[in-house]
């Protein structure tokens, strides 16, 4: 009887000092997955997470505040990669497919206010002041960050278009 | 007489037997199609950047004159196949399962049918140097004709950068129905001949091999003729199976080596050809003509008479079929190409271009298309698999949404043969899972590719209102700098002015100091 | 043309369906089935009769709680021949519940709560067959003698009925061991093997169909030759028969020279039991085997070895039940560890590599 009680305490003694020693010698200095996960988001604080920028977004998804589908402009592809960041199992086929939009100016109505291109955060409109505004269908994220600017409201979202290098064959209808 | 030659050939593994035919159209000569009323020629016919046009509306031009140039290196030309009037350049429907519009040049022929000056040919074809060939074969627009377009150019010039010692040309036709390459063979063997031998000397290679399939032995025939007295030029009979036309698969019959995983046959030492893109080799260096035609295989049940017609690049398909004396009732499937790997044709208004070499008007029971069941596991898509992959686990992990797993198993190394939903007793359609992944695959990486850009863009844009902020705060500094310095020189003026007007009390004291 | 879904190739198909496999593997079990049912009579006939409704109505509720088309699904044959199946395993007079019971457990518990057609992990026959053996050992275990049809002994049709729907006292004078059964009740009461052997069912009686056992034990010979054909329509690939039936000759040959007198030999273990009518028609399940060869072999290795000692060392007489669905529940670690080599590529899946002079490094 004895024994056993001796040996458990030892036991637990032992474990306890092990445990300690992990404590102190494996810990790991704030959480370096923030800084991943902010890497992998597209980076231009666009605000259509409802989070205040890409910093923000990412402390959250770390600290398993927001979903990883919380990106628009990311889409499945960034919700893919984060699940594998994290080690989460995650159901896409529920994420809408939203398709990406681009803004596009129609310049009749613009009247050069230069409003939208002081908002752009990547810097995707041409124009100053006066002068007619035009946007660089490359660089545009479709944020939506100047079409909410716009005074005249000229700046219509577009969804992209398929062109032949980009089409691909859609996913065939599930059996019955 | 020589015969087939005598080589030994290795198995390749899974393939499938579908039924042949070929008898619908295969004992028909290759036929002029009339000159149709308008041409619709695209801009992009091949792999690579679109050609640029050169010409406008308006515009009267003459046969074998260019009306686009190649952009690049991965590019081919565009020339006009018959003299007339251009009447535009814009969008069209183009040779697509999307039904999207390309750029397209749709010219009114004159009837004349009158060549352009700049089209002469070589008298010693043979005494040009390689790369006047590969030059001459760019500057003709010639692509792969059996349906990859390619610029075949690009591939002559790999011996620059590669240890080539074969050249193989792709006889094979596995594909059911399609009989084009068969007729040219049996009716113009020494112009195809003519076209080997003059890429072997662009490629400097020394063995040329004839592969063709057992399936058509009057080809076999005939080329076996025409190489009399080459003897580097053999030729060799395959078995008939699918997909033995598969440039990786035909090498590996020939020589017993597999083509390393996302690379090139030339890696082995190999360059493939098809047998109507060496007729256009010929055409090109001996007459001077570019790339303007080709024979295209019309057949199916649909189709009342079932022809080879050579045709211009550009006609309207509904100019073939009303040649072949139209349908029978409406098609239950209209295809460009066999019925294995070919792709739904939006239109009959869409043109014929450099790659099109079938058109199939399928009725119901030869497409035969069933309602899609579960999978039941059976493996027989494993088992006909040519690529050693896992068809029905790929499609599993594709439904569910895990494209990365699907990779894993193998989905970038897939031909897209057919093979697999050929067999599927549940009728899967396995190939557009496949498809569908690699689209999307690749939709991911230009949307990552995006991402990175706009990381870039908005770092450069924080890093440029910085840099204005600074350069602000700076001037803000220097002109409180500037305007600290001007004050101080006011105040001393000002202070010297009062001291000036009170030395008047005291230049003595000062003249005594 | 233009306005109609777009539909992706291949454009042309192969004569195959999941009818047309179906019906080749029942073609294939008619000839040993059409026996047996002669040699067990009437009652054989009504039981294999309502195995057969029990699967089929139970496949029609299961769709229609699913809310599955019934139509497409009743008619492609896999629950007709989950329920042969199942009846060829039970024992020919066995009462009427037992019959239904096992049509029920197979559908329903073996096959649709997994989520339909090709998604069950166990072969659905066998959950069947192995539940109703661990709850009704006494039913599942009561063979009678082989009386065929048209003998004078025979129960006729109405007899029949009160045999497998109540009490008959012609049942139980009818029973005997199967040959299995025989043989373990004497090496346990110390009786050698050959001795037993003399007692029991001879060889040919296990070739001809003449001994005692469950519908799919009776004929060797015909399940071989159904087996055979299976195999030439290419259904079925001959890794999972020859690797099972080979791994169980092999350890029986093994066992037998070590010491003949306490173990059987190859040709009867063959012949016995279940033995071939698992490896041709059970082991080879399509849903619930590995896909590629090399893994059929191993389970079909597996099935075997476990066949084997499950006979000869273990509580039950036969084992294939219990053998096949051990390895049914390694098919999927089987299916992820011998996956084909991918052309172009190494056994690790790095891109073929040649060296210099041509060699494949």
């Amino acid at each position: 009887m004895l024994s056993a009680v001796i040996i458990i305490s030892l036991l637990g003694i032992g474990m306890g000092i092990l445990l300690g020693f992990a404590a102190r010698y494996f810990a790991v200095e704030g959480n370096p997955l923030e800084a991943e996960i902010e890497e992998m988001l597209p980076g231009s604080q666009c605000g259509q997470c409802g989070f205040p920028g890409c910093g923000p977004a990412a402390t959250a998804v770390a600290n398993g505040e927001a979903p990883i589908t919380l990106c628009p402009p990311g889409g499945k592809a960034l919700a893919e990669s984060l699940a594998s960041k994290l080690g989460v199992s995650v159901d896409l086929s529920d994420m809408e497919d939203s398709v990406p939009r681009i803004a596009h100016i129609h310049e009749h109505l613009c009247i050069g206010c230069t409003k939208c291109f002081k908002r752009c955060p990547t810097d995707a409109i041409l124009g100053s002041s006066k002068q007619i505004h035009a946007v660089f269908a490359d660089a545009c994220t479709g944020c939506e960050k100047c079409f909410d600017e716009c005074p005249t409201e000229c700046i219509e979202m577009r969804p992209i278009q398929p062109t032949l290098q980009t089409w691909y064959w859609p996913m065939p209808e599930k059996a019955a | 007489m020589a015969g087939i030659a005598n080589m030994r050939l290795f198995r390749i593994r899974g393939g499938v037997h579908p039924e042949d035919h070929k008898r619908l159209s295969a004992e028909q000569d290759i036929e002029n199609l009339p000159m149709p009323t308008l041409l619709h020629i695209p801009l992009q016919q091949h792999i690579g950047v679109p050609a640029e046009p050169l010409v406008r509306r308006g515009q009267v031009v003459r046969k074998g004159q260019i009306l686009a140039r190649s952009q690049g290196m991965i590019s081919a030309p565009v020339h006009a196949p018959t003299s007339g009037r251009i009447m535009g350049v814009g969008g069209y429907p183009a040779h697509h399962s999307s039904g999207l519009l390309v750029r397209t040049i749709t010219l009114r022929p004159d009837g004349y049918d009158e060549w352009d000056d700049d089209c002469e040919g070589v008298a010693e074809p043979f005494a040009l140097s390689p790369e006047e060939i590969a030059q001459q074969v760019a500057e003709a627009g010639i692509v792969g004709m059996g349906g990859a377009t390619f610029p075949s150019a690009v591939k002559l010039n790999l011996h620059k950068r590669y240890r080539l010692d074969t050249l193989v040309i792709n006889g094979a036709e596995c594909e059911p129905y399609l009989t084009c390459d068969d007729r040219l063979m049996r009716e113009r063997p020494e112009n195809v001949r003519d076209g080997v031998l003059l890429m072997a000397r662009a490629l400097g290679v020394k063995q040329i091999l004839f592969a063709i399939e057992n399936n058509k032995p009057e080809a076999q025939s005939a080329m076996i003729k025409a190489v009399e007295g080459y003897p580097e030029l053999q030729v060799v009979g395959l078995p008939t199976r699918y997909p033995m036309g598969s440039e990786k698969h035909l090498v590996q019959t020939l020589i017993g080596k597999e083509t390393p995983a996302r690379g090139l046959t030339a890696d082995i030492g190999v360059v493939v050809h098809n047998i109507a893109t060496a007729a256009a080799v010929n055409d090109a260096l001996r007459h001077g003509r570019p790339l303007l035609s080709r024979v295209v295989t019309v057949s199916g049940g649909a189709i009342r008479q079932p022809r080879n017609l050579h045709v211009l690049i550009g006609t309207p398909l509904d100019d073939l079929v009303k040649y072949c004396g139209g349908f029978y009732d409406q098609p239950a499937r209209l295809i460009s190409g066999g019925p294995m790997m070919g792709q739904p044709v939006p239109s009959l208004r869409v043109p014929v271009v450099k790659g099109s070499n079938g058109l199939l008007a399928l009725s119901e029971e030869e497409v035969q298309s069933r309602e899609q069941m579960p999978c039941i596991r059976c493996a027989s898509c494993v088992k006909a698999c040519p690529c050693g992959l896992f068809p029905l686990s790929m499609a599993a992990h594709i439904r569910a949404g895990s494209l990365e797993a699907s990779v894993e198993l193998g989905l970038l190394d897939c031909i897209a043969c057919g093979s697999c939903s050929y067999v599927c007793p549940s009728h899967i359609p396995l190939v557009q899972y496949f498809n569908y992944a690699k689209g999307e695959l690749a939709a991911r990486q230009r949307t990552q590719h995006k991402q990175r850009e706009t990381k870039r863009l908005a770092e450069a844009r924080t890093a440029r209102m910085e840099a204005i902020k600074k350069a602000k705060r700076e001037a803000m500094a220097k002109r409180k700098k500037e305007m600290a310095e001007k004050k101080a020189r006011e105040t001393a003026a000002q202070e010297a002015t009062a001291a000036a007007s009170s030395t008047d009390k005291q230049p003595k004291e000062e003249a005594q100091a | 043309m233009s306005d109609e879904p777009l539909v992706a190739g291949p454009y042309a198909h192969e004569r195959s369906s999941i009818g047309r496999t179906m019906g080749l593997v029942m073609l294939a079990l008619l000839p040993a089935t059409a026996l047996s049912l002669y040699q067990f009579g009437w009652p054989a006939i009504l039981l294999f009769l309502l195995t057969i409704t029990s699967a089929l109505l139970a496949e029609s509720g299961s769709l229609y709680l699913m809310g599955k088309p019934q139509k497409p699904f009743l008619l492609d044959g896999s629950a007709l021949l989950t329920g042969w199946l199942l009846a060829m395993t039970l024992p020919p007079w066995a009462p009427w519940w037992i019959g239904v019971l096992g049509g029920l457990i197979a559908i329903v518990i073996g096959k649709q709560v997994f989520g339909g057609i090709g998604q069950n992990l166990f072969n659905p026959a066998m959950v069947a067959r192995v539940a109703l053996l661990i709850s009704f050992p006494l039913q599942m275990t009561l063979f009678t003698t082989p009386v065929p049809l048209f003998s004078p002994q025979a129960p006729g049709l109405l007899e029949s009925f009160h045999i497998i729907f109540g009490r008959s006292p012609m049942y139980d004078a009818m029973s005997s061991a199967t040959p299995l059964g025989h043989i373990k009740t004497e090496l346990s009461r110390g009786i050698t093997v050959d001795q037993a052997m003399g007692g029991a069912d001879s060889i040919d009686q296990l070739l001809l169909g003449t001994a005692s056992g469950s519908l799919g034990e009776i004929s060797a010979l015909l399940i071989l030759v159904g087996g055979l054909l299976l195999i030439w329509k290419r259904v079925i690939s001959w890794h999972i028969p020859v690797a099972m039936l080979g791994t169980l000759a092999l350890l029986a040959t093994i066992f037998h020279l070590l010491d003949p007198l306490h173990y059987s030999g190859p040709l009867f273990h063959l012949l016995s039991g279940g033995a071939m009518l698992g490896a041709f028609f059970i082991a080879t399940d399509l849903v619930t085997s590995p896909v590629s060869s090399r893994g059929q072999l191993v389970f079909g290795a597996g099935c075997g070895a476990l066949v084997y000692i499950i006979r000869t060392f273990a509580g039950y007489p036969e084992g294939v039940a219990f053998a096949v669905l051990l390895m049914n529940a390694c098919t999927p670690l089987i299916d992820h560890y011998l996956r084909p080599r991918i052309y172009g590529r190494d056994r690790r899946g790095e891109p073929l590599s040649y060296t210099d002079s041509g060699e494949e490094a």
